[in-house]
């Protein structure tokens, strides 16, 4: 394991979709960075990034929002989001929701340059790498479209992959294409929602994959609970699911 | 001579994306129309950086035009009336058509020829000079079909791309005088062009859209693909082009860069097989072109845009449709859901400026923003935040938006609904209380049985969305107290 004197102490921002409906992404996110040697702080303050309201056409309650957390990162430590979108809220939203007011955005503007996607951070800045010995495993790779635009993290993502031994990617067909969650789109056109998450998962299972990871717990949600109404034991778990597991069988060296 | 035409509102947008979905020859053939046209688009386009440079040239281009906006219109209107162009403003799509029926009055013209233009389908041409007795033909062969079945344009570039070679065959043996039941392509296009062939001579006046103007030298820029353009605009003794206001450029070489990226992004050409330089009328000693030419420039809403330079980025359009052909909503529902002139993520974030926020109340939301758009779009036009503003423009009167406009948008604020805004005020205050939240975070899973088993559209086609067992921050005590981490 690559040594990482730069930060060895990170904020996490969890988001609120990992906070309440999938916890143990974020108790993953924190193992993982643990045992790459980092020293995890969780702003207990911390709510969301806003994103919901700023997307639907209330920017004014999202930078609210948004102004209650941008005093939870007081030490300059880099800040982690394992959720795509989110981290692209923080990072390139965030500056602009603050345009007029001088010392928040000043605020916005540190917090967006210390941002960084969960597998961007490990990938590129920790040197995630792993030795072989775990079980071989296929799986699928589902970029949420902000992650993918704003965060690069589909490079990142295939990166974080490569370093698992025995962890095999097939790709899927249209594998850039959105999985139709979209924040409030899926509850508001939930019919062309329902029938791009329907094609994504029809995508993912002709691969023949053991199962989909993501870094995007919006996306995540939207097609497990999908899977779930069809009642199909496939299931996408986040990617720190999947480097935790492999952390714990094949020992992190 | 045509059918019963198909009207189409945006208001039926569900309704026509819900019939649409569940069409699955519509979704197949546009799902193979669109992978087709994007895999044509990515091979012209295989260096990255290269397309990053020419589609920033393109913007720089476009967004100079706009900020030169009313100078620029004025220097075109001398310079094509000094070439002898009789240049009409119009401010809405009745404006565009008197002006139309005039100039066809004074010919006595019964029958015009047209090629392909989205600005005559934002005006109703065709219907309107139907209803006085004027023959508006289409001669841009998708159009063609389109016109003679009584139906609509799906796509700007590729008007009926929703019809099979099998849906052609019959309208063609329909509505063709002698036109033989035959589904091969190229036969029915032989069947075509002769038809359209016998009108371009019998034409009083050739109709045509505008693909840059270009303000220095007078001069209007027309691509084709199908040679028809050529003709509406040279055989007739009168030719009439109509465009928006927002299609001028500086200079001639401003062309270069958006020509360079118009047919690529659009069909995946690297030119287009006419590209027709227009000049101005026929001049003395000259042997063709027409006797006369008319420019009608039309506003119809364009304004607005051009006033909020929030909005503005929205005129920077080329009408290429890369953004449609990526849009996987728009790829799902096909072009007639939209119910607007111009369909997918450039006919979301222009209709409201044309039509108002009102009736198209649904489009704005009707995308995931997954930003395939902005990332294809050869003007660099950011389509997913113009779908954010508009949201929030339908939504907030004046006083209410975070950043006013200058004056209200058309319909600013109709979209408003009172369960909406307070569902957002609650949002807002929970999530901006790190205490109410942390109350919330502990409450919740607590009382996860209490999950309605139907949440609104979510539960369609997902599982109720429950709140975990143990939130996080929960899952974090037991871990510091179990001496973890």
């Amino acid at each position: 394991m690559k040594p990482n004197p730069a930060a060895t102490q990170v904020y996490l921002f969890a988001t609120c979709v990992i906070d309440l409906f999938s916890p143990q992404s974020g108790l993953d996110v924190v193992d993982v960075l643990e045992r790459l040697g980092v020293t995890v702080h969780f702003p207990e303050s911390q709510t969301c990034c806003g994103q919901p309201g700023y997307t639907t056409g209330f920017p004014e309650e999202a930078r609210r929002v948004a102004a209650a957390q941008l005093d939870l990162f007081p030490e300059p430590w880099p800040i982690i989001v394992p959720s795509g979108s989110c981290g692209g809220m923080l990072k390139h939203h965030w500056p602009k929701l603050f345009a007029d007011d001088a010392a928040r955005r000043a605020q916005a503007e540190n917090i967006a340059a210390r941002t960084y996607e969960f597998t961007d951070y490990v990938v590129n800045h920790l040197g995630l790498e792993l030795p072989s010995g775990a079980a071989p495993i296929k799986v699928a790779l589902h970029t949420s479209c902000s992650a993918r635009r704003e965060m690069n993290a589909l490079p990142n993502g295939r990166a974080a992959l490569a370093k698992l031994p025995g962890v095999e990617l097939l790709v899927h067909d249209h594998e850039s294409e959105c999985c139709g969650f979209g924040g409030t789109f899926s509850v508001k056109h939930p019919e062309i929602s329902a029938a791009m998450a329907a094609d994504k998962l029809d995508a993912i299972k002709a691969t023949g994959c053991d199962g989909f990871v993501s870094a995007d717990c919006g996306c995540l949600l939207n097609l497990n609970l999908t899977l779930e109404k069809r009642q199909d034991a496939l299931r996408g778990r986040h990617i720190a699911t999947l480097i935790r597991e492999r952390m714990a069988q094949g020992g992190t060296a | 001579m045509s059918a019963e035409a198909v009207t189409v509102r945006p208001e039926d947008f569900k309704l026509r994306s819900h019939e649409a979905l569940h069409d699955a020859h519509l979704r197949s053939s546009f799902r193979g129309a669109m992978d087709f046209l994007i895999e044509r688009r990515a091979l012209q386009f295989p260096d990255l950086q290269a397309f990053e440079r020419l589609r920033k040239m393109g913007e720089q281009v476009r967004q100079h035009a706009l900020n030169h906006l009313p100078d620029l219109l004025e220097t075109l209107e001398a310079n094509l009336t000094a070439r002898g162009v009789q240049v009409h403003w119009a401010e809405t799509p009745e404006d565009a058509n008197r002006i139309f029926l005039d100039i066809a009055q004074r010919h006595e013209a019964s029958l015009m020829v047209k090629g392909k233009s989205m600005v005559s389908e934002e005006i109703e041409l065709n219907h309107t000079m139907a209803a006085q007795d004027i023959e508006c033909l289409e001669t841009d062969m998708g159009e063609y079909i389109l016109q003679l079945d009584g139906d609509r344009p799906s796509h700007i570039i590729m008007p009926a791309i929703h019809k099979t070679k099998q849906d052609v065959a019959e309208i063609f043996h329909e509505h063709i005088n002698g036109a033989p039941l035959t589904d091969d392509v190229n036969e029915l296009i032989g069947i075509g062009r002769q038809a359209l062939r016998e009108k371009f001579g019998a034409a009083k006046i050739g109709v045509s859209g505008v693909n840059f103007m270009v303000a220095e030298t007078g001069t209007l820029v027309l691509v084709e693909n199908e040679g028809n353009g050529r003709l509406c605009t040279t055989v007739p003794d009168v030719h009439i082009a109509i465009t928006g206001i927002e299609k001028v450029v500086e200079k001639l070489e401003h062309v270069l860069p958006l020509y360079a990226l118009l047919p690529k992004s659009a069909t995946g050409q690297a030119v287009t097989t006419y590209l027709n330089i227009i000049s101005g009328p026929r001049r003395d000693g000259e042997k063709d072109g027409p006797q006369e030419m008319h420019l009608v420039l039309l506003d119809n809403g364009r304004t607005q845009a051009y006033r909020e330079t929030r909005y503005r980025a929205t005129l920077q359009c080329i009408r290429c449709g890369a953004c449609m052909n990526h849009c996987p909503v728009y790829t799902r529902v096909g072009g007639l859901s939209y119910g607007t002139t111009y369909p997918g993520p450039i006919g979301s974030i222009i209709s409201p400026h044309l039509v108002g926020l009102e009736s198209t109340r649904d489009l704005p939301t009707a995308s995931s923003l997954c930003g395939a758009c902005g990332e294809v779009c050869p003007v660099k036009i950011p389509i997913p935040d113009m779908l954010m503003k508009l949201r929030e423009a339908g939504r907030h009167s004046v006083t209410e938006s975070m950043t006013p406009p200058s004056q209200a948008l058309v319909g600013q604020g109709t979209v408003r609904r009172l369960g909406e805004v307070l569902a957002w005020k609650g949002w807002r205050l929970l999530y901006s209380n790190a205490a109410l939240y942390r109350l919330f975070a502990w409450l919740a899973p607590r009382l996860r049985w209490l999950t309605p088993p139907v949440q609104a559209g979510w539960t369609q086609s997902r599982a109720p969305l429950k709140p975990a067992p143990q939130s996080l921050r929960a899952m974090l005590a037991q871990r510091r107290r179990d001496g973890g981490g």
